[in-house]
């Protein structure tokens, strides 16, 4: 076992170090949710692209910064930026999704047309997947676009579409063959959200605000072009890229950071004359979580040697996201339970703690455990890729699976 | 930057995985078991061909000057395996406490024939976890007084190495005067346990020892106690799915049942992360000793809490058959509750974690 990461990834490192020092205090408040990013984020996302700390594989001819891909590099980047306490730019799902899906199956003009402006922040993007009827069972979506001369015309129901009211465009996924079998017949488009016939309507969430909406479309009229990969692929497209999705929910960094913000509030938080960590209930919960922490930490760098080798990421990657969205969640279960009464307190309430942000996090975590593929779907992934078991004797037939299942 | 096995590792763990499988199946398992023998011979003498007595050894000693990754490595597999045979305390504790404590002349006296397998050590340092029963052993000068809870790799030790009452090491041969010695019968067959009742038995200090070397043991014997657990753990998740594959209910194999798939999944992914907390622990106790000690703790309490969980859903998946004796799955399960209890069970050893950090103000 080697840790060192040795003295070239060293000298990147101080660096990296240096840059923030020097520009640390430019960083937006906090990592955007993906919403319309602010201006300050904009300015952020800005000086990272042009140093290359965020987009740093991507192509200069489309707007990235160009560099070899070098995981170290990518880690120590990650590994910094968080020790910093700054957020790494912007991530969103144009940004964690699209791009790379155009990167990999788009036309050299959608590409040239479409990164430089993602990554920059001006345009911002919703994921049109889940519908009413075809969530976890994504393969049954039933929105439908025929062609109409040079046309698709779209029809149907999109939910839970994350940013859909401050998005600028949306990559979705129709139904372009309405008797081919369920995973055929699905084409993948992107288009304006400005165009006639869409409506959006926000759905508010257990937190208190719309974090994602409903969004119908009547008559939609998009031009053929706008296919990313072929007619009929829609499903081989997506599938390509869902795994970005899944990465963006494993980041051991900010289980790191999380934790480190609740032994801070134990220690703050009074119970009569004690603090909170000295009750040995809370602090028997806090260790073992620390313990947990520790062990996907360390699993991720497992995880990160593999991918040097060129190893694939096994069971060690299969279980990131159910780990790390389980502990999540847990980790502000404990923040709540260490105010007692006072964890109640929301919406600018007096006597609130850290504005409520364990609240928020609490019910937003529980989301993430939803989203993304859910924890039952996640132990599909792990029962049959990882541990080899059978299938349910109907999905064997279908000889497929559900959306989000991919590793 | 490489987190993991080296390719030496790697085939370490292959040869004492393969060894293991020829000369330790289960029904050998089992009668050790039966006959009260927490040793093998067979197994003993073929881990010995490989050298593995002198595994914590330094080369000038004879041994193969290995690090506590490596022993990882190795206790893994008997866990995998639940091999009947002394390991930790004989093979590593004690070459251990000789190598950080021992004099010159005391390490040349008794590393190399450690090395060979000529002497046997048992270790007793359960005293300076915590005091149960009043149990505890003073030094004097006329010798060592009081009694040794729990002193591991018991039966057949000819020498153990004793912690008093200050955490200090002292070098105990079995056979002096004012030694009795009673074994302990715990859960777990395949190990052996017992208890020291000393009265004046002359012993011999560690030379170099302040108290410091007691606990780098302790921190030594919780990773390895994690890594025999994760090897068990990993053994009992195998066979889970294994099972799972073959039996047949309703019609199908009740692998196919989510509900069953959904148990196994779980284990899997607590178990998962273990794998590299405990290499990463193991790791730490030779390049960042200032680590050590809080990692033994994570390890030892977090492997204690998962693999207790996958004890007990591993033998649920197996049905009223995992509940008999005729699978013999209840040596991985005793085996694991022996892991998690052995120098301080987890909420026990997250206080320590939390001492440690300095998190709180209460003393134990
Ligand atoms: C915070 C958040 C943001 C989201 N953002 C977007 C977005 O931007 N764009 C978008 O398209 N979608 C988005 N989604 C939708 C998300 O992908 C779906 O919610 C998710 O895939 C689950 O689908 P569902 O909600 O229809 O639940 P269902 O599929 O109806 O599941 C309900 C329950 O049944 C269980 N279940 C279903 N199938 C199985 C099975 N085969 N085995 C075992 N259990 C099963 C599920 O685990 C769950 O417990 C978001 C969701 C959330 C929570």
């Amino acid at each position: 076992m080697n840790l060192d990461y040795g003295p070239e990834y060293e000298r990147f490192r101080a660096e990296v170090r240096d840059f923030l020092d020097r520009n640390g205090q430019l960083a937006p408040d906090s990592a955007n949710r993906a919403a319309r990013p602010s201006a300050e984020a904009v300015a952020w996302q800005n000086l990272l692209l042009e140093h290359g700390y965020t987009a740093r594989t991507i192509p200069r001819e489309y707007g990235g910064y160009g560099a070899e891909p070098d995981i170290l590099k990518a880690r120590i980047i990650a590994e910094e930026f968080a020790r910093a306490g700054v957020p790494g730019g912007l991530s969103n799902q144009g940004i964690s999704m699209l791009v790379p899906t155009l990167l990999e199956l788009g036309t050299e003009e959608q590409k040239r047309r479409w990164i430089e402006p993602t990554l920059r922040g001006e345009v911002v993007w919703c994921q049109g997947y889940s519908e009413p009827g075809a969530g976890s069972d994504l393969a049954s979506l039933r929105t439908s676009a025929r062609e109409e001369n040079v046309h698709f015309v779209i029809n149907g129901q999109k939910i839970w579409t994350s940013t859909a009211r401050q998005a600028d465009m949306i990559f979705c996924l129709v139904r372009t063959e309405s008797e081919a079998p369920k995973h055929a017949g699905i084409s993948y488009l992107i288009f304006p959200m400005d165009l006639p016939g869409i409506e959006v309507c926000p759905l508010k969430t257990m937190t208190g605000h719309a974090e994602f909406n409903e969004t119908f479309f009547t008559d939609v009229r998009v031009p053929v072009d706008q296919i990313v990969g072929l007619r009929g692929q829609g499903w081989f497209v997506a599938n390509a890229t869902l795994g970005h999705e899944r990465g963006m929910l494993g980041d051991p960094d900010a289980l790191e950071n999380r934790l480190l913000a609740l032994i801070r509030l134990m220690q703050e938080e009074q119970v009569g004359s004690a603090r909170a960590i000295d009750n040995p209930v809370l602090r028997d919960r806090l260790i073992a979580l620390q313990a947990e922490v520790a062990a996907m930490k360390y699993n991720g760098m497992r995880v990160l040697s593999g991918q040097i080798k060129g190893e694939p990421g096994g069971m060690a990657k299969l279980i990131v996201k159910l780990q790390s969205c389980e502990l999540a969640h847990q980790i502000s279960a404990l923040a709540i339970d260490t105010m007692g009464e006072m964890g109640i307190l929301y919406a600018d309430s007096p006597r609130q703690r850290e504005g409520g942000t364990w609240q928020w996090n609490y019910m937003f975590q529980l989301g993430l455990i939803i989203g993304g593929g859910t924890a039952q779907i996640q132990k599909n992934i792990i029962a049959e890729r990882g541990l080899n078991m059978p299938r349910e004797p109907r999905l064997a037939q279908e000889a497929s699976s559900g959306r989000k299942e991919v590793a | 930057m490489d987190f993991g096995l080296s390719p030496e590792q790697e085939m370490l763990r292959e040869t004492v995985g393969r060894c293991l499988a020829e000369t330790c199946p289960l029904d050998h398992v089992r009668a050790c078991a039966d006959s009260g023998s927490a040793a093998s011979d067979r197994v003993m003498a073929a881990l010995a061909d490989i050298g593995l007595t002198g595994l914590m050894v330094p080369e000038a000693q004879g041994g193969l000057g290995m690090t506590l990754l490596d022993a990882a490595v190795v206790a893994e597999q008997l866990g995998r395996a639940v091999a009947p045979a002394p390991f930790l305390a004989r093979s590593v504790l004690a070459p251990l406490a000789l190598v950080l404590a021992g004099s010159p002349a005391q390490q040349a006296q008794w590393l190399p024939r450690i090395a060979t397998g000529e002497v046997r050590f048992g270790v007793a340092i359960a005293g300076i976890v915590e005091e149960r029963d009043g149990a505890k052993v003073r030094a004097e000068s006329a010798g060592l007084t009081g009694t040794a809870l729990f002193a591991l790799d018991f039966a057949d030790a000819d020498h153990f190495i004793v912690a008093d009452e200050s955490g200090r090491l002292h070098l105990l041969d079995a056979a002096a005067n004012g030694v009795e010695r009673i074994a302990l019968h715990t859960i777990d067959a395949t190990r052996s346990v017992g208890e020291l009742r000393l009265s004046g038995a002359a012993a011999e200090p560690l030379a170099g020892d302040g108290g410091v070397a007691a606990r780098r043991l302790r921190d030594a014997g919780r990773i390895l106690l994690a890594a025999d657990s994760l090897g068990a753990g990993e053994a009992m998740i195998e066979k889970a799915v294994a099972y799972a594959g073959e039996r047949e209910q309703f019609g199908r194999v009740i692998g196919s049942f989510q509900a069953v798939k959904h148990m196994c999944a779980e284990m899997a992914a607590r178990h998962e992360p273990c794998r590299a907390l405990v290499w990463y622990a193991a790791h730490a106790f030779d390049a960042a000793p200032g680590e050590a000690a809080l990692m033994a703790c994570h390890a030892k309490s977090h492997t204690g809490e998962v693999h207790r969980f996958v004890a007990r859903t591993a033998t649920e998946v197996h049905g009223g058959m995992g509940f008999t004796d005729l699978l013999g799955l209840h040596f991985w399960f005793k085996r694991i509750g022996f892991d998690r209890q052995v120098l301080g069970g987890p909420e026990r050893v997250r206080d320590e974690a939390a001492q440690l950090q300095g998190l709180t103000a209460t003393t134990q």
